[in-house]
């Protein structure tokens, strides 16, 4: 083929007008609400309700995201309450459900013992049903705890990710037991083998799961199980804002623009890692 | 005779003694393994607490009547006979779920790997941004809101302005509230952000897959790039697809929160009720933890089954083609 060995094989060029055609074309339709998003939030008061409306910004402003302390500065609790609140629960969910789900992958990935294979089992089926179907057990099962409004029912839960188990499990299978069994003679215990031979080794399987706990806790509203205003999240604050109708549209969007940022620039910087998970996510048979 | 019948006791009384050393060792292997289950234990403490105790919960709770106030009463069948008897918006919620996860579901999949072979076929250098751009809307939390504000039922709704403008209608069309439109506009929000775990899965795969079989493939006669995906891709990539339609399902299936946020809870007519918004509604809004709990199970169970149908169905299909390839081991 004349091109070259560098070039896949069997490429033509009508092809690859079709192919950049088609993505370009999705593109821009799976774009088109953040870019909304993002021009509404720096759209001035005159153009968000000009007529007809206009998609673009003509003259950005940071009036919107200044509003946004003004808005909240009237209600029961400042916006900055709910941030922290937001980012409170995301890193202590996340730091203990890597933890936690690591801990177990390691075990049931490494090791054969009675019931191993029932449990991954089970927990695998646990993928095919969606949150809705437990959430009014679970509302039952923190209120017998006594973890209503607190911080507890919004970050024990997600300590648990049958997804994270899973994807985790499978990429700790290709770690070669040589260095598990090296670390054995040296005298390492447990806890030594799986911190300092297998995470050091699986930097791509827990940033995944990282970056998919960090997506369910940052957008967790958590509104049944939080009564007072200063637990509160992120999410909530949102749906508040957009619930003070037309008026708050470049407020909302402000804050929806605040609030995919970090879910958005965090797969990017991981993109590389979990892309290498997922390669083992598949279901064997 | 009488032989015959010791024989068979000893067989019996073998098979027995068998079971029980093996008990015996099980009993051994488990205390030492003591460590293992140690470490196993914070993520089933977990897991039990809110996977496999509230499905048990639900499961009880679907034969009781109960409002959290008093303690629950045994009724035993009569919730699920109201469900499909006498619950006509129940009966609603079933058809709108259906209609959403049948086609969602499929056309989600297929366009999750569609679209992760189209970015796979690009240079190596914008591929990381076209992964972003289509994964995107499955991960920026409400951004589905703005569909809200474009899909707007007066004129100054963007697509509303954009139809008049054209002169395709004169007057602007209720998008969300009329019972006519809800359900297609909600289904192109759904498959918006529907190339989510499953789609990155597709990408892992595909990136993974083995050059030299492929280069293989084409000395053996293969031409082009669709003889190529239908020959060496897709059989190479089956455990990543059985992946990708377990995730379609369970997505598919669980709608709710863009109808209840798009189309108003309750909707117009409950044009746009689903299943879980029905649950969400006696769980949350009632209070009947029973029914809510069989409309619970009854979801539950039709997930799992779904997800065993689909992946039976799956690992048929691709019978023919079953050669690994060599990164995948056995």
């Amino acid at each position: 083929m004349a091109g070259g060995r560098n070039k896949k094989l069997g490429r033509s060029l009508g092809g690859n007008i079709v192919v950049y055609g088609i993505l370009i074309l999705f593109g821009a339709f799976m774009l088109m609400p953040m870019v909304y998003a993002v021009n509404s939030a720096f759209k001035p008061l005159d153009e968000l309700f000009v007529f007809p409306p206009r998609f673009f910004v003509q003259n950005p402003t940071l009036d919107n995201f200044s509003d946004l302390e003004t808005i909240m500065g009237q209600s029961w609790v400042p916006f900055s309450r709910y941030l922290l609140n937001t980012v409170l629960i995301t890193v202590v969910g996340t730091a203990g459900c890597v933890i936690v789900t690591s801990m177990a992958a390691f075990v049931l990935a490494k090791f054969r013992f009675p019931g191993s294979r029932a449990i991954f089992r089970i927990v695998t089926t646990a993928l095919m049903f969606s949150g809705y179907v437990t959430q009014i057990p679970n509302y039952l099962i923190i209120a017998r705890l006594g973890w209503i409004d607190t911080y507890l029912a919004m970050i024990v839960p997600a300590f648990g990710m049958p997804m994270g188990l899973f994807l985790t499990k499978q990429y700790m299978e290709n770690v070669p037991d040589v260095l598990i069994e090296a670390a054995r003679i040296d005298g390492a215990n447990l806890w030594q083998i799986f911190w300092r031979v297998i995470m050091p080794n699986t930097r791509p399987a827990w940033l995944t799961v990282t970056i998919l706990s960090v997506q369910a806790l940052w957008n967790s509203k958590a509104i049944q199980y939080i009564y007072s205003e200063d637990l509160k999240t992120l999410p909530y604050a949102l749906q508040q804002i957009l619930g003070g109708g037309v008026s708050r549209t470049g407020v909302g969007s402000a804050v929806t623009v605040i609030m995919m940022i970090v879910p958005v620039v965090t797969f990017i910087l991981s993109q590389r890692q979990i892309t290498e998970t997922m390669a083992s996510s598949g279901i064997k048979e | 005779m009488e032989e015959k019948n010791k024989e068979k006791k000893s067989a019996a009384a073998r098979y027995f003694a068998q079971l029980r050393v093996d008990t015996g060792q099980t009993w051994r292997r488990m205390k030492a393994s003591r460590g293992l289950y140690l470490f196993l234990l914070p993520f089933m403490l977990v897991f039990t607490a809110f996977y496999v105790l509230p499905v048990i919960i639900s499961i009880f709770y679907s034969f009781t009547y109960y409002n959290i106030l008093e303690p629950p009463r045994w009724i035993g069948l009569q919730n699920y006979i109201n469900l499909f008897l006498a619950d006509d918006v129940f009966l609603t919620a079933v058809k709108n779920t259906f209609l959403i996860a049948v086609i969602t579901g499929p056309v989600g999949y297929l366009a999750s790997f569609v679209f992760a072979w189209l970015i796979n076929e690009l240079p190596r250098s914008i591929r990381a941004i076209a992964v972003t751009v289509f994964y995107a809307p499955s991960i920026s939390g409400q951004v589905y809101l703005i569909w809200g504000i474009l899909f707007s039922g007066d004129s100054y709704g963007y697509i509303n302005a954009l139809l008049m403008d054209l002169g395709i209608t004169d007057k602007a069309i209720k998008w969300l509230t009329d019972p006519d439109y809800m359900m297609p506009v909600l289904i192109i929000v759904i498959l918006w952000m529907s190339l989510g775990t499953g789609f990155l899965a597709f990408i892992a795969g595909l990136q993974s897959l083995d050059k030299s079989q492929i280069e293989a493939g084409y000395v053996d006669g293969i031409r082009n790039r669709w003889q190529e995906l239908w020959y060496i891709v897709l059989p190479n990539m089956k455990p990543m697809l059985l992946f990708g339609a377990v995730m379609a399902i369970t997505q598919s299936f669980g709608v709710a929160d863009v109808t209840m946020a798009l189309a108003g809870f309750p909707s117009t007519d409950y044009a746009a009720r689903t299943v879980v918004t029905h649950l969400y509604d006696y769980g949350t809004v009632r209070f009947d933890m029973g029914y809510a709990s069989a409309i619970a199970t009854v979801l539950f169970f039709t997930m799992i089954l779904c997800n065993k149908l689909i992946q039976k169905l799956l690992r048929g299909v691709g019978k023919g083609g079953d050669y690994s390839g060599g990164r995948r081991k056995k």
